[in-house]
């Protein structure tokens, strides 16, 4: 009836068993249908904005369904300690931590996808300095989504993270700052430097 | 302000991040410095390319259902609920095997999930320009429509004179096999009329239930398992239900 199901639980059991470590103990007052209805109705409306951070993040469809429904859970189950600020920027950091189990579990296998730059070396280097050329040479020319995807998709973490949440979810520096668990100023030098990389690789790609 | 400082700063400016002051001591800067008027000018170019082209995803319709199912609700029968309590307060359950769980809580309960897509189905047809993909009161332009779209293409019985207006018909998806779907009105309310080709002839007489608040009415008859939705009462579904089977019965072109 569901082809694929299994797959796709497996899958999200590799998730979870690498997640679970960290995982704390469910809460005995899951019972309590207002608790069920209040975080149906605080948590449910974010799910294409949860999904969407996933498939950014893990680029695989399937992974990030994996990914957004164990976030959900786990949400759940700690919805009794949540106190704000913000829905979305808590689920966001829910998210963020299932797909570093994930990452973890990909770096296991031989086949995992192309390697991210490593987190620290990125963040020292230099800032782009090469756009010193006539600024009507900068000129940027709409693309369409498929195009602007795969550009994203190119850009080293963190700064694609830090840029897909504020770009694409919207969020504001002191939100993303609250997901990420980084201080606002880490924030802003990072989209600073995610757009100056992503405008490189836009006009490169315009070529 | 020097440019190393601008070069972060006009990124808060281009998201409105910056308190008034601020704002305008950067765009004091901007006003004399070429370079760093250029860099804003070119990433809001850049941000406005990037807002106007959809980089969102939307969450399958699939995963939302089981996250959905995961979720302790009140409404649903005693058996299952009990089955969720037991995942929600096992407390040496990992998040291992409530993955599991989720998975064996909807093969159990096929009739429901099927309910809540019919729902899903519903709720997506009511969105701007997804209810009709054929146009037409005329049962006989409707009926032909679905032949070629799908393997058995459902009755479709023009009911305007009895208080429910054929509006048209549509391909729709349940299970992720091709299922045709025709609407019909009654008032303002949509019904969608959803038919599925069941190997089993027998009559199943007509069930009602209330997922999310709409009301699924269901039947099985000559090989057909019917399933009307809306947001009309009961009572209303009951008549339409009614109707339509009487109709049918009479109109054995089906």
């Amino acid at each position: 009836m569901w082809p694929g199901r299994s797959i796709r639980t497996g899958r999200a059991r590799a998730v979870s068993a690498t997640a679970g470590q960290q995982a704390m103990p469910i809460s005995g007052s899951n019972e309590d249908p207002d608790k069920a209805r209040r975080f149906r109705e605080a948590a449910l409306p974010y799910l294409d904005d949860v999904y969407t951070l996933a498939r950014y993040l893990l680029r695989d469809p399937a992974d990030a369904e994996d990914a957004v429904q164990d976030c959900y859970l786990r949400a759940l189950k700690h919805f009794d300690s949540y106190r704000g600020p913000a829905m979305k920027p808590w689920l966001f950091a829910i998210l963020r931590n299932v797909c570093r189990a994930e990452y973890a579990r990909r770096a296991t296998q031989p086949s995992a996808l192309p390697e991210d730059a490593p987190e620290g070396a990125a963040e020292q280097a230099p800032m782009w300095r090469e756009e010193q050329q006539t600024p009507e040479a900068e000129m940027i020319r709409e693309r369409d989504a498929v195009t602007i995807r795969r550009l994203i998709d190119k850009l080293a973490e963190p700064f694609k993270e830090t840029f897909v949440l504020r770009e694409i979810n919207n969020l504001s520096y002191r939100e993303i700052a609250d997901a990420v668990g980084a201080p606002v100023g880490t924030v802003m030098s990072r989209l600073a430097r995610a757009r100056a990389m992503l405008r490189s690789a836009w006009l490169a790609e315009q070529e | 302000m020097n440019c190393d400082e601008a070069e972060i700063l006009i990124h808060a400016l281009l998201d409105g991040e910056l308190d008034a002051s601020h704002a305008r001591e950067v765009e004091a800067h901007i006003a004399q410095c070429p370079h760093c008027a250029a860099e804003l000018k070119t990433f809001r170019k850049m941000h406005e390319a990037i807002a106007k082209a959809d980089l969102r995803y939307t969450a399958p319709p699939a995963l939302r259902r089981r996250i959905e199912a995961a979720l302790p609700k009140p409404q649903v029968g005693t058996s299952r609920r009990a089955v969720l309590r037991g995942f929600a307060m096992g407390s040496a359950m990992s998040a291992l095997a409530a993955t599991g769980l989720v998975a064996i809580v909807l093969r159990n309960d096929d009739e429901q999930l099927i309910e809540q897509q019919i729902v899903s189905s519903h709720l997506r047809s009511l969105q701007p320009g997804h209810l009709i993909d054929v146009v037409s009161s005329d049962q006989h332009t409707v009926k032909p429509w679905f032949n070629g779209r799908l393997d058995v293409s459902p009755p479709v019985i023009d009911l305007t004179s009895q208080g429910f207006a054929l509006v048209g018909g549509r391909l729709d998806y349940l299970d992720a096999r091709g299922i045709g779907a025709v609407v019909y009105k009654r008032r303002a309310h949509v019904i969608n009329l959803f038919v599925e080709q069941t190997g089993n002839a027998a009559h199943v007489s007509a069930t009602t239930n209330m997922v999310q608040g709409f009301n699924i009415r269901a039947w099985s008859e000559r090989g057909m398992r019917f399933w009307a939705v809306s947001d009309i009462g009961a009572d209303e579904l009951a008549e339409f239900g009614e109707k339509f089977e009487t109709a049918l019965q009479a109109n054995k072109e089906g």
